[in-house]
């Protein structure tokens, strides 16, 4: 079930356009933010909230990269895997991540508390190599400053 | 030093221009004056008279492009394209973060001269402070009568909106765009017709750049002479121009159009890093052709930089060193285009990952020469006009280029079995 | 017209098409996959590349996609310069990348268009040298298999089941080469119309699940024209055999009737020909046992000889008009009956003089989709005539489609069409007891008492014209709802009224009629368009004869031999009535291929044809008489039923077309049934027609354990059709295609060949006669009277019967998948009447109506009308008696 709260956001933004469903991005945006992912039942409430059906939601869902239909950890790292990044130094980087969290892109830490994600371009190019961690963007990375960044993330 | 009307105000703390110290510095005159005296279509006039090209990458003349939206009927929309996914590209970010009222009045001023009812500024999904800073001064506006109903005590109302995306480079393609602004999954619409129109929800509708439209304030409060005498080059303003890759000094400049290659990346850039010299340069995103030192004094406007089999683009350069494996970046670039494909059409969605692991093959030792043919056909076949919409196109330009200018490259790979830089 | 140049030469074509249409109609082969003549162009797939040029004297041209190009006046392409064919051949491969190549163990293998498609396209030889990505598949439910490695991503499927049928359940899931089709989670295909998936798929990703079950290849299936049993639409089917038992049915293109499509009770309906319950030899009530036992068939027919008019002969809405004929004949006219209870039989010839009586025209299925405003009374089209439902959806789309003309993008341009469009639709308004899947596509829908949707159809036409009779003391908000139907159907040009006897009331079929008449009368170009129930509901009509009751009075008093023709009385009226008319019977002989309730009573029990082992003809809701012809040779004693009643008249008819001469010379009427088909002595080019399609194998070993001399092949007495691959293969009518391949077109994509224009009549004309024509220009009559408001009688409740596709009718309910799909008894109640009688959700309850009773579990629907109460039409376990009916209903207590 959507939270009281969940269902007032999507509300509002269903108010911004012609059509209830045109909410339907924002709708799952506003759910994985409360969830960390959007889980099966969610896509039957999305649905049922804006007038579509569960096939039209997931169907929706599913193309968009930053929608995630799958668990993730407390933590989501998104790292930038595009060309000014991997210019600059992505593949020591991205070998030094993967050792220290002990996982591959695409998978979760055993104790939950890191997804590594593929993301394309982060729009910071002068400032390659970049990874978001959840909300916040983290710039100009090199292998050393990685463990320092991570630490905060408990 | 030359003006630079769409920077000017950003602060170096990199907090945002609030909405007074933007009136202080002159802003809102526009939409005061277009809505306190000029009908639409003087307007839409002044914009056509200034010469502005649409800053996305395609560079339509945006007047133009406004004109064929019909009078009649209502709703019409306003879509802001700030998208910005492609690869090496970063200049939206700046503005929407640095000073969101810029782009707030050149919402206002396209919207009233096409007759806008609602406007949406589409932000890729990523970019949260953007958001969080385009939404604060959204609501600003809002309080001021900026926007809403009778917005600067005028007849003329517009709602706007920020949609974040779900992340998409094909949803920077404006009729892809608008199928993601109204929820659904973003592949491409037929052209004809054209958003203008039908667009959003069928309604005639426009699809600007965030840049293009933050040009517009000072067009309309200095005209289209300033406008032009703003370039060094029939095409007018200033643009922003940005440089990614080993150079000292990444980063991004409002700058004349029409300087040179060189200038950018030597004096903006402070050149290239010790130890690594310049081998080519992708000049505008991701989806643009290689120019390689030869073109280091092509002055970047739209027909210099088309003359020499490029484009130009977003106007950021992507910078490739001699350290670096020519394959090894295509092969990046391409992995980009193939996952970011919509699936619609057959020789993007399958092509490209055709693509992608003969590269891989190449680049990891496995290449035989008959791949090159390979190549060579696919830049070919995934040309415009054989793909739905301009995203295989985009992607052919860098693996065609880098097959023109680094072919020896990709035969030393293969001959050699492995990657040379390795 | 437009001229276009192909290589030069000049050919003209029709207007307002695009250049792929154009040049398949032209009879080019251009390869294709996204488009299809019923979904039109999308440009995805990029198969159908054409080189245009600019004028005569550009030479470069350019590559573009003939499907999403106008074949304006003037254009110049060339199909076959080697640009745009090696393009072609490079969409295939690109296509075939990840296909898994399976095509040996592919239930599509052999009459798959991509296969085709990649021989024209001439991709030989796979140069991709990677892995193929893979997917995991879904249960969707008894009717279709889904294979998604095979996909190759055209999107038609999608297209179909949202888009052309208004499905929800079906979606394109994630991006790049990961697009996946299929329903956002395992389960059963909710739309009726989900067996079209697989003839619009060009691959084998959703393939016929009922036919996986008894697989054979395609090319060894030996197939005939046919029509669908299961409605009273008249669907044109293919039904397939091998070896004596039936594989599939597909659909047939009819231009006038069901064009590319059917609904999923045809297409899976079919089982119950192969069903255990068949009838195969005759049958007689053994003296010993008191059972019924196989008796060689003399005996069986001296058994059920009657003297001379000592018979009764009960006909059947579900048999021929040939073996109804042939029991009349057997019987005498004034001792033959409709085999239709008197409400039923009322309705249909009430139904079919107001057809007759005009003014309104009598569309066609395909005129049904043209109309631009549609009012339904009393059916629910979905679970009624599905076919018609689709069309009525085509019709809203279609009468929206000017304004997209208008903002010049052409009809054939999909995408942009509906994203113009959005959901604007056509204007239709529902009135029904419940709710329908339709109601939310409706603009207006009301959910009422059998007698108030009558009201409500009067009301509209006397708000159309003040001649025709007004209902009384009408509430406020229902005059309102009939005059914004009336204002929406006086707007349009080309209306349509639908209705039929789902209600039993004979009210509301005079209402449409009126509405129609006033309608016409306002100078509008207006349809009237009956359901019925059965196949040949109306062709039974035509014959005039008296009702199921009519017969039971006859009988009253005793009678020598009672002779049931295909028909299941236990289905059409209340146990005790049916025991007495059999009790009063010395004899009871029942011809019907399947031992139901009826003809485990009789004493002899002959086997009886179904449509896939005889020849007839039927006549469908519009008055249009079609012939089925025989797809398998009949085995054992099974014969059609008129060669029965000849058998039994002791002058048995020769063939079919015998039997035809003498219909037409008794029932004038009929005469023009022999023009259904050519006749069985019709020879093409000297030979008779091929059932069995060129590559059909196995001929000489098929019955090689019984002897190893090769069989020789049965005889057909009734139709230019052999058992056999040798035959005529040129272009002969389309009564009698009976399969789509053409040279290069192994598929059913194949029909382009056969049709004049692609999504046009059939060449020569569509198959079918009409056997009912409106008198169009007729005087506007306005007839009936409106009944008063719905009355209350206490505790008791008005019962109505709610049909469900699937389930109601009773030969494909006894078709395993379409039984899987049946609901359950139930009994439905709406919210406050559950409220008031103190039922909730999953209550047992006694229902008690008319003279029988049953127990049932409550279903409260909050969308059936207030008073009423509804259960299943056609279930086993709800009473047959006449719906709507008053009755009780007592809540069972524990214990
Ligand atoms: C694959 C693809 C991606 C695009 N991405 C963007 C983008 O991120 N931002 C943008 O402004 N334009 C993008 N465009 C261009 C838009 O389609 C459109 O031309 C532009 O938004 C028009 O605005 P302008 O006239 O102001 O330049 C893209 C085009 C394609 C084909
Ligand atoms: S080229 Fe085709 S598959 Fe690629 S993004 Fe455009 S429409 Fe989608
Ligand atoms: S049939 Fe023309 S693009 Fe698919």
């Amino acid at each position: 079930m959507l939270s009281d709260k969940i269902k007032h956001e999507i509300e509002h933004e269903a108010a911004m356009f012609e059509r209830r469903s045109g909410a339907c991005i924002d709708a799952l945006r506003i759910v994985q933010r409360e969830r960390g992912w959007v889980d099966d039942q969610s896509v039957k409430d999305v649905a049922a909230l804006l007038e579509m059906t569960p096939d039209e939601v997931d169907s929706v869902a599913t193309f968009y990269n930053l929608i995630l239909r799958r668990p993730v950890g407390r933590h989501v790292i998104r790292i930038c895997t595009s060309v000014s990044c991997w210019l600059m130094g992505l593949e020591p980087m991205l070998a030094h991540l993967e050792k220290t969290l002990g996982i591959g892109l695409g998978q979760t830490t055993a104790d939950g508390r890191f997804t590594l994600i593929p993301n394309q371009c982060l729009g910071t190019c002068d400032h390659a190599p970049a990874f978001m961690i959840d909300d916040d963007l983290h710039r100009d990375l090199d292998p050393e400053k990685l463990d320092a960044i991570l630490a905060n993330y408990k | 030093m030359s003006e630079k009307p769409l920077t000017e105000r950003i602060r170096p703390d990199g907090a945002p221009v609030t909405l007074s110290e933007y009136e202080q510095a002159g802003g809102y005159q526009a939409a005061r004056k277009a809505l306190g005296g000029m009908a639409p279509k003087e307007v839409m006039q002044a914009v056509k008279d200034s010469g502005l090209r649409g800053r996305g990458g395609a560079g339509f003349p945006t007047g133009v492009k406004w004109s064929f939206v019909p009078e009649g009927p209502h709703p019409k929309y306003l879509v802001v394209n700030g998208d910005e996914m492609e690869p090496g590209t970063f200049k939206d970010r700046l503005l929407l973060e640095g000073d969101p009222h810029l782009l707030i009045e050149g919402v206002i001023l396209s919207s009233y001269a096409i007759g806008a009812d609602v406007a949406y500024i589409f932000l890729r999904g990523e970019y949260l402070l953007a958001e969080r800073r385009m939404k604060e001064a959204i609501a600003a506006a809002y309080a001021r009568g900026y926007l809403g109903k009778h917005i600067f005590g005028s007849d003329y109302n517009l709602e706007l909106y920020v949609h974040m995306s779900g992340g998409r480079y094909i949803c920077g393609e404006e009729t892809a765009l608008l199928n993601a602004l109204e929820g659904k999954r973003g592949n491409p619409r037929t052209k004809p017709p054209f958003p203008q129109i039908s667009g959003l929800w069928g309604k005639p509708s426009i699809v600007n750049n965030v840049e293009t439209l933050c040009n517009l304030p000072g067009i309309l409060v200095k005209g289209a002479d300033w406008f032009k005498g703003l370039s060094r080059t029939p095409n007018g303003g200033t643009k922003l121009f940005g440089v990614s890759g080993k150079v000292r000094n990444p980063g991004l400049w409002e700058l004349p159009l029409g300087v040179s290659v060189r200038e950018v990346i030597e004096e903006c850039a402070g050149g290239m890093r010790d130890g690594v010299s310049l081998r080519g340069i992708i000049p505008g995103g991701a989806s643009t052709d290689f120019l390689t030192e030869e073109h280091m004094d092509v002055a970047l406007d739209y027909e210099t930089v088309a003359q020499v089999g490029s484009r130009l683009g977003t106007g950021t350069m992507i910078v490739m060193d001699d350290k670096t494996c020519p394959v090894g970046m295509v092969r990046n670039l391409i992995q980009f285009f193939a996952v970011e494909s919509c699936g619609w059409c057959t020789p993007c969605r399958d092509g490209l990952p055709w693509i992608e692991k003969t590269l891989g093959a190449i680049d990891t030792g496995k290449g035989q020469m008959s791949d090159l043919a390979m190549l060579d056909e696919h830049v070919k076949w995934l040309g415009p006009g054989m793909t739905f919409c301009a995203l295989a196109p985009g992607a052919m330009a860098p693996l065609g280029s880098a097959l023109k200018y680094y072919r020896e490259d990709f035969e030393r790979h293969i001959r050699e079995q492995r990657c040379p830089w390795k | 017209m437009a001229t276009i140049y192909i290589d030069n030469a000049p050919y003209e074509v029709k207007d307002g098409q695009n250049l792929l249409q154009a040049c398949l109609s032209l009879g080019f082969n251009v390869p294709y996959f996204c488009w299809h003549p019923a979904l039109q162009s999308v440009g995805a797939c990029r198969q159908c590349a054409v080189k245009q040029y600019r004028d005569e004297k550009d030479t470069a041209g350019k590559i573009v996609m003939a499907c999403m190009t106008p074949a304006t006046d003037g254009t110049r392409i060339t199909i076959d310069d080697a640009e745009s064919r090696a393009f072609r051949a490079q969409v295939i491969e690109w296509l075939m990348t990840n296909h898994p190549h399976d095509c040996p163990v592919c239930d599509e293998g052999g009459e798959c268009h991509l296969q085709d498609m990649t021989i024209m396209s001439g991709h030989t030889y796979r140069e991709y040298r990677f892995t193929k990505r893979t997917y995991n598949n879904q249960n969707l439910g008894p009717f279709i298999n889904h294979e998604m490695n095979r996909c190759i991503q055209c999107y038609r499927c999608v297209r179909f089941y949202r888009d052309y049928a208004n499905g929800g359940d079906l979606a394109p899931f994630a991006s790049h080469n990961h697009v996946f089709f299929g329903r956002h989670e395992d389960g059963v295909l909710e739309s009726e119309f989900s067996g079209n998936l697989v003839e619009v798929c060009p691959t084998g990703v959703f393939t016929d699940k009922s036919f996986k079950q008894h697989f054979t290849r395609p090319w060894d299936l030996q197939s005939a024209p046919s029509v669908c049993v299961h409605c009273g639409l008249g669907c044109n089917v293919t039904p397939s055999e091998r070896y004596g038992a039936l594989r599939r049915i597909r659909n047939r293109y009819n231009g006038e009737v069901n064009g590319y499509f059917l609904c999923d009770r045809g297409r899976y309906g079919y089982e119950f020909v192969n069903g255990a319950g068949r009838v195969r030899q005759p049958l007689a009530r053994c003296k010993d046992t008191g059972e019924l036992a196989p008796v060689p068939k003399d005996e069986a027919l001296a058994l059920a000889r009657a003297p001379q008019g000592a018979a009764i002969g009960i006909g059947s809405p579900r048999a021929s008009l040939e073996s109804n004929f042939a029991l009349r004949q057997l019987v005498g006219a004034d001792r033959f009956f409709m085999g239709v209870p008197k409400r039923g039989h009322q309705l249909l010839s009430s139904m079919i003089s107001l057809l007759r009586g005009g003014p309104a025209r009598v569309p066609s299925l395909r005129e049904v989709g043209e109309a631009d405003a549609v009012f339904v009374l009393g059916e629910d089209l979905t679970n009624t005539a599905p076919l018609m439902a689709l069309q009525v959806y085509q019709a809203q789309y279609r009468a929206v489609l000017p304004e997209a003309e208008k903002a010049g993008i052409p009809a054939w341009n999909d995408a942009p069409v509906r994203e113009l469009l959005q959901d604007k639709r056509g204007f239709l308004a529902l009135a029904t007891p419940a709710e329908t899947k339709m109601d939310v596509f409706a603009a207006t829908k009301c959910h009422a008492a059998p007698d108030e949707i009558a009201r409500l159809g009067f009301a509209v036409a006397h708000a159309l014209n003040a001649a025709a009779p007004a209902p009384e003391g009408l509430a406020a908000d229902v005059a309102a709802l009939a005059a914004g139907i009336a204002e929406a159907l006086r707007a349009a040009k080309r209306p349509l009224i639908i209705s039929g006897p789902s209600c039993g009331s004979e009210a509301i079929v005079l209402a449409a009629a009126n509405v129609a008449s006033a309608l016409c009368a306002a100078g509008l170009d207006a349809a009237l368009s009956f359901v019925v129930p059965e196949c040949n509901s109306i062709g039974l009509a035509l014959m005039d004869a008296g009702s199921l009751d009519d017969a039971m009075q006859a009988a009253e008093g005793g009678v020598d031999t009672l002779i049931i023709l295909e028909n299941d009385l236990y289905r059409r009226a209340d146990r005790a009535s049916v025991d007495r008319l059999l009790g009063a019977a010395k004899n009871v002989v029942v011809l019907d291929h399947t031992l139901h309730a009826t003809a485990q009573k009789a004493a002899v029990v002959l086997p009886a044809a179904t449509f896939a082992e005889g020849d007839g003809s039927l006549v469908n809701n519009e008055g249009r008489a079609q012939r089925f012809i025989q797809v398998m040779p009949p085995q054992e004693a099974i014969q059609e039923s008129w060669r029965w009643c000849g058998e039994l008249l002791g002058k048995p008819w020769k063939n079919l077309d015998v039997l035809l001469a003498q219909l037409g010379a008794v029932l004038p009427g009929f005469a023009e049934l022999a023009k259904l088909a050519p006749p069985a002595d019709a020879r093409f080019g000297g030979q008779r027609l091929p059932r069995q399609p060129h590559r059909y194998s196995g001929r000489t070993a098929m019955q090689a354990h019984l002897s190893v001399h090769e069989p020789q092949i049965p005889n057909d007495p009734d139709s230019a059709f052999t058992f056999s691959m040798e035959g005529f293969r040129g272009a002969v009518p389309a009564a009698v295609v009976p399969s789509y391949y053409a040279p290069g077109w192994n598929s059913v994509q194949g029909l382009n060949k056969f049709q004049e224009e692609v999504g046009g009549p059939m060449r020569g004309g569509d198959p079918g006669v009409r056997l009912i024509a409106a008198a169009q220009g007729a005087r506007a009559e306005f007839r009936g009277a409106p009944p008063a408001a719905q009355a209350t009688r206490g505790a008791e409740r008005l019962i109505v019967s709610l049909p469900h596709v699937f389930g109601s009718e009773e030969l494909s309910a006894l078709s395993g998948p379409v039984a899987e799909r049946a609901p359950q008894p139930y009994l439905a109640v709406n919210e406050a009447d559950a409220a008031a009688m103190a039922l909730s959700q999953g209550d047992v309850v006694e229902l008690s109506v008319g003279n029988a009773q049953a127990v049932l579990p409550v279903e409260v629907r909050a969308s059936l009308a207030p008073g009423l109460v509804g259960v299943p039409a056609g279930i086993a376990g709800i009473p047959a008696v006449q719906l709507p009916g008053w009755g009780t209903i007592t809540k069972r207590t524990e214990g």
